[in-house]
């Protein structure tokens, strides 16, 4: 908040601009400004960085309203909808201060999945004037047949960190649930909160009803904080060529927290966070109170977490993007970035952790992790000073999440399909729908959609006399009531701590102060920490929750490390893995799929640029500037707009290195229909790996000889048409397809999460959804739900757009550079072979080496 | 790291599609399709075949696609089209429920019919079809001989010398240096085999389950997984539990 006093405006009634006065603030303009759109009737959003206030920006033209305005009948005034659970129970506490201090009668309460049911009956009956809750409460509210009621006397909407909403399928499920909140309630205007974004258009239109030509709300821009104080980490070290680990820098780190009061230190996912965590207290000579945070770890130990980061209590915590988001963390003065920052937009918010004032700048430090990661690293730097976005373009609707919608809408009350088709399509993300899309998946959700009629009899929702939609029998409602949502984790099992088989080390129950987060030994003297927890029993404390395919590599007695802690898993019970802590000088790490983000576009596009030009060379630390030197003199730098591949001998086999700078999921699928299409002309592929960077395939015939004869030509090789029967084949198989169908298959209600007196997890489903799969591609190929996945994989686990995109580019445009022996810049992508996981296609490999060891073993009679 | 070439990795015997089981000194033929087949009666085995299990499911609004009945059948289809069987003996479990033939489409009763069409076709019973469709033909037993061996739907603690069996739908999870996968498989230690389900919507139990354990006590056993394009057979050490 500003401290010059001024003359308060007369928009804000006197009792606000005396309390604004005796806090020593004076209003915003962008404040001032929201109210007066607000009390015009006008939508808004609200674009304003970290610490300018933004939460009340949202709020006071509700407060004001609901102080001045006489109303006939209390009902629910203002309802703010949050991505995170934390931030609605953070922002209801904020806005206590406020309310009592003025001493206004205005109730304020929330309503998230750990509200009891009793209070959310409650709730409906005799709503507060403010509730705070997240998407998936808001779509339950609105499927209950008394939403007509509730919602009638709504007069605001509030939407906190939409920018962050908006790019999933949450925002797609929001965006129908506030079409609906416009028909119950015509007079309500909503306002979004927002970090800056590359297109505000696309979030205006999100605020407003949709059709013919495209609808804006208001946009209010606060002014940019203070310049971020940004630099990277010139390591002392050898720059290592690749992995995400930064190890050779745990020391700069650890100096670095030091030196600040309390530090976030960021990293991309969840294994990093632990390893990172690890290496730290394996230093930590001046125990400081280092703490770890990430989504894997029991709620609770989260919250705890939480608390002391906001007494103050802590020096740093290793965090990953749950921690990207807006509650205030209140004297964070660093933010450490471990790894590749990935996207612009994305470091910007991170910066904005740090330092929740707007007048001082932010100091952030940012660690590459390897070589290419240094290059990122100042790409990112650059754009970030010069305010550059890159948040990803708006949705377009996802099918499967319809498919609930329409369902909950017939939960709520019969419906007209035209007119609920009008209002569906009055969502942004879901303008250009056709009636065509909007039938099948009434269709669907009636009848499961399928081209052989046989399930009339077993339909969820039928036409009545009027024509309208409704559930055909109570427990449909009840069932969709438990499945709401749009977030499908992997399947997860619960990881409980139990007394180990081999007798365990007896731990010292010495955890005074209840600093429970720090681990109980990690450098072997648990004597002079604080244990983790007291004595262990069977049905021991639960620590979290970890990925069922990661537990399904594991052995009983495998290592691994997790909450900071190495445990050795001891056997798994039902949904749950117990582990014992367990000693050990090489646990696996968790391979966690949370938290992979891809590199963004732009970023990608800014990397490639400062390679191609020497002179931008500059600002890179010594160690990169000598690797692109030797670059250039061996081969030659990826120029900016065209494709570099190289070709060149190693170890009996022959390589093919290209440099897309596309992103990991790009390339992994280029890679796939890459191999596809030499195999097909016989050049001998064996295998491939990619890295963020680039894509290394080797094989056993020569392709650059083959280019170099004119039996081949790269621009064949790249040919867009790889993206047509070839794709379509490779799907039919593919792991990362079966997984996206499994996700939509669960939004839109055809395999069922939960049901009645029981909750399904993924080894208790009695059907699977790839059989399912296997089956309905075969037989009904258009079905909605395989329309869905197909275009989840465009943006999703496969980034089939951005590689179309790329190829699409690179068309005439390859550059081949034929080499007697591995480049510098192909060093990296080279050492990730043995690294990878396999997918689909070598699957019979595995079968077959496991044939192999049977062989063995026979032959040792 | 991902390898391309499953087309260049072909498993180590006669035929890429079955590979030799032998049961008692008694030869077959483990088919990729998951059927058994015995040449010298020429008698085609499946196992599980839940038929309609999908619209089981429907009836209980839970709407899976109604083709599964259709892609089991054109899957047997297509192993009787590849043995020529002179028998085809379904192991029990054929139908997924009692009411599965009220619901079966008159397409897959025909596509039935004509798999039946100048063979033997005998229904083994099982614990989800006591009594049959009245479309369903053939000849119902509970057991069938085979020479020294014992074929029955329900796995049994005397078959232990000479017995093949399904209703454990077993699945191998296979875990090597490349990765791991969860297959169907046949499992079997020489003298009894417990065959995968063939049914398109039929489930799996790992193998490591202790429902196998009492069956194989003190004996060696193979898991013969039915891969992409050839049957493997892997020892139980290189498989896992779930």
């Amino acid at each position: 908040m500003g401290r010059v006093s001024r003359k308060p405006p007369p928009l804000l009634p006197q009792a606000f601009a005396d309390w604004f006065t005796q806090r020593g603030w004076t209003p915003r303009a962008h404040q001032l400004e929201l109210l007066a759109l607000a009390q015009k009737g006008e939508s808004a959003l609200l674009v304003a960085p970290t610490g300018a206030g933004k939460t009340l920006a949202g709020f006071l033209p509700t407060l004001v309203e609901l102080t001045q305005v006489k109303r006939n009948m209390r009902g629910l005034h203002t309802l703010y909808v949050s991505p995170l659970k934390a931030l609605a129970v953070d922002v209801a506490r904020n806005l206590d201060a406020p309310v009592a201090d003025m001493g206004l009668k205005i109730r304020i309460e929330t309503r998230t999945g750990d509200t009891p049911a009793s209070r959310r009956q409650r709730q409906r009956r005799d709503p507060p004037d403010i509730l705070l809750t997240t998407p998936e409460q808001l779509a339950l509210l609105l499927g209950h047949p008394d939403s007509t009621t509730l919602f009638a006397t709504l007069r605001r909407v509030v939407l906190d960190e939409l920018h962050a909403t908006v790019t999933s399928k949450r925002g797609d499920l929001l965006a129908l649930d506030l079409a609906r909140l416009r028909t119950l309630a015509p007079h309500m205007t909503m306002v979004g909160l927002s970090a800056t974004v590359r297109d505000t258009s696309e979030l205006r239109r999100y605020l407003v009803a949709q059709g013919g030509a495209p609808n804006m709300s208001a946009l209010v821009v606060a002014p940019p904080g203070a310049p971020a104080d940004l630099a990277m980490l010139d390591t002392r070290e050898r720059l290592p060529w690749a992995g995400h680990g930064a190890a050779h820098a745990i020391h700069e780190i650890y100096a670095a927290i030091k030196t600040a009061k309390t530090a976030l230190v960021f990293v991309n996912t969840r294994a990093q966070a632990e390893a990172i965590f690890q290496q730290l207290w394996s230093i930590n000579e001046d125990s400081l109170p280092i703490a770890l945070h990430h989504g894997s770890l029991d709620a609770g130990q989260r919250r705890r977490v939480e608390e002391a980061m906001a007494q103050g209590k802590l020096k740093a915590v290793v965090c990953t993007s749950t921690l990207d988001l807006g509650i205030d963390w209140g004297d964070v003065d660093l933010v450490v970035n471990v790894g590749a920052p990935k996207g612009a937009s994305r470091l910007t918010q991170r910066i904005g952790r740090a330092n929740h004032r707007l007048d001082e700048p932010s100091r952030a430090i940012l660690i590459p992790a390897n070589r290419f990661e240094a290059l990122e690293c100042r790409a990112a730097i650059d754009a970030a000073r010069i305010g550059a976005q890159d948040t990803p373009p708006l949705r377009t609707g996802a099918l499967d999440v319809l498919c609930q919608h329409v369902l909950g809408m017939a939960c709520a009350e019969p419906f007209d399909a035209d007119a609920l088709f009008m209002e569906v399509a009055s969502a942004e993300p879901y303008a250009k729908l056709s009636r065509e899309e909007f039938d099948a998946a009434v269709d669907f959700v009636a009848t499961g959609g399928y081209a052989l009629r046989t399930y009339d009899r077993f339909a969820k929702i039928r036409r009545d006399r009027q024509g309208r939609w409704r559930v055909a029998n109570p427990r449909v409602a009840q069932s969709w009531r438990m499945n709401v949502g749009t977030i499908v984790e992997s399947d997860m099992l619960k990881v409980r701590l139990v007394r180990g088989r081999s007798a365990p080390v007896v731990q010292k129950g010495s955890s005074g102060g209840g600093m429970l987060f720090y681990p109980a030994k990690l450098a072997g003297d648990a004597a002079s920490r604080p244990a983790y927890t007291g004595r262990l029993s069977r049905g021991g404390r639960v620590l979290g929750e970890i990925e069922e395919y990661f537990l399904e590599t594991l052995s009983p007695g495998d290592t691994f490390v997790f909450g900071g802690e190495i445990l050795s898993l001891q056997g798994i019970v039902e949904n749950e893995a117990h582990v014992a802590r367990a000693h050990a000088d090489a646990p696996k790490v968790p391979s966690y799929a949370g938290g992979k983000f891809p590199l963004s576009t732009y970023l990608a596009e800014r990397v490639r640029k400062l390679v191609s030009s020497p002179r931008a060379w500059k600002d890179l630390p010594e160690q990169v500037r000598e690797w692109l030197e030797i670059q250039k003199q061996v081969s030659r730098l990826p120029p900016a707009g065209d494709l570099l591949v190289e070709t060149f001998p190693r170890g009996g086999r022959y390589y093919l290195v290209a440099y897309p700078f596309e992103g990991r999921l790009a390339h992994q699928t280029l890679g796939m229909l890459l191999t596809r299409r030499m195999e097909r002309m016989g050049l001998k592929p064996q295998g491939f790996v990619a890295n963020e960077y680039a894509l290394a395939v080797w094989s056993l015939s020569d392709v650059g000889e083959a280019c170099a004869r004119g039996r081949l030509s790269m621009d064949d090789l790249f040919a867009q048409d790889m993206l047509g029967d070839d794709l379509e084949e490779w799907l039919q198989e593919s792991a990362l397809m079966k997984r996206t169908f499994r996700t939509c298959a669960v939004i839109a209600g055809l395999i069922e999460r939960r049901f009645p007196g029981k909750e399904k997890t993924g080894r208790q489903v009695t059907i699977s959804t790839d059989l399912v799969y296997d089956v309905l591609r075969r037989h009904q190929p258009d079905h909605i739900l395989l329309q869905a996945a197909r275009q989840d994989a465009a943006t999703g686990l496969l980034d089939l757009a951005r590689l179309a995109d790329m190829l699409a580019r690179v068309q005439g445009r390859i550059v081949h550079e034929p080499l007697e022996r591995v480049s510098p810049l192909a060093v990296p992508v080279m050492l990730e072979i043995g690294r990878e996981p396999v997918y689909g296609e070598a699957q019979d490999q595995i079968l077959a080496e496991a044939a192999e060891t049977l062989v063995q073993d026979a032959m040792k009679h | 790291m991902m390898t391309p070439a499953a087309a260049a990795i072909r498993p180590n015997q006669q035929s890429a599609s079955a590979a030799r089981l032998t049961l008692c000194g008694v030869e077959f033929l483990a088919d990729l399709s998951g059927a058994l087949f015995h040449e010298g009666q020429r008698l085609l085995v499946v196992a599980d075949l839940h038929l309609e299990k999908g619209s089981a499911y429907a009836a209980r609004r839970v709407l899976l696609p109604p083709y599964d009945s259709a892609a089991t059948l054109a899957r047997l289809a297509a192993a009787v089209l590849r043995w020529a069987p002179r028998a085809v003996l379904a192991l029990g479990d054929s139908f997924h429920d009692v009411r599965a033939g009220e619901r079966m489409a008159p397409a897959d009763r025909d596509t039935l019919a004509a798999l039946q069409n100048g063979r033997d076709w005998i229904w083994v019973s099982g614990n989800h079809d006591p009594a049959l469709p009245h479309f369903a033909g053939g000849q119902v037993c509970e057991t069938y001989a085979l020479g020294p061996l014992t074929l029955r739907h329900e796995p049994s603690l005397e078959g232990r010398d000479g017995e093949i069996a399904g209703h454990l739908h077993p699945v191998a999870r296979v875990v090597s240096q490349s990765g791991s996968l969860r297959r169907r498989c046949f499992v079997s230690d020489g003298a009894r085999c417990v065959m995968p389900a063939f049914g398109a919507y039929a489930g799996g139990l790992n193998i490591r389950d202790e429902a196998f354990a009492p069956l194989f006590t003190g004996r060696a056993i193979t898991a013969h997984v039915l891969g992409r394009s050839g049957v493997y057979g892997v020892g139980a050490g290189s498989c896992r539990p779930d």
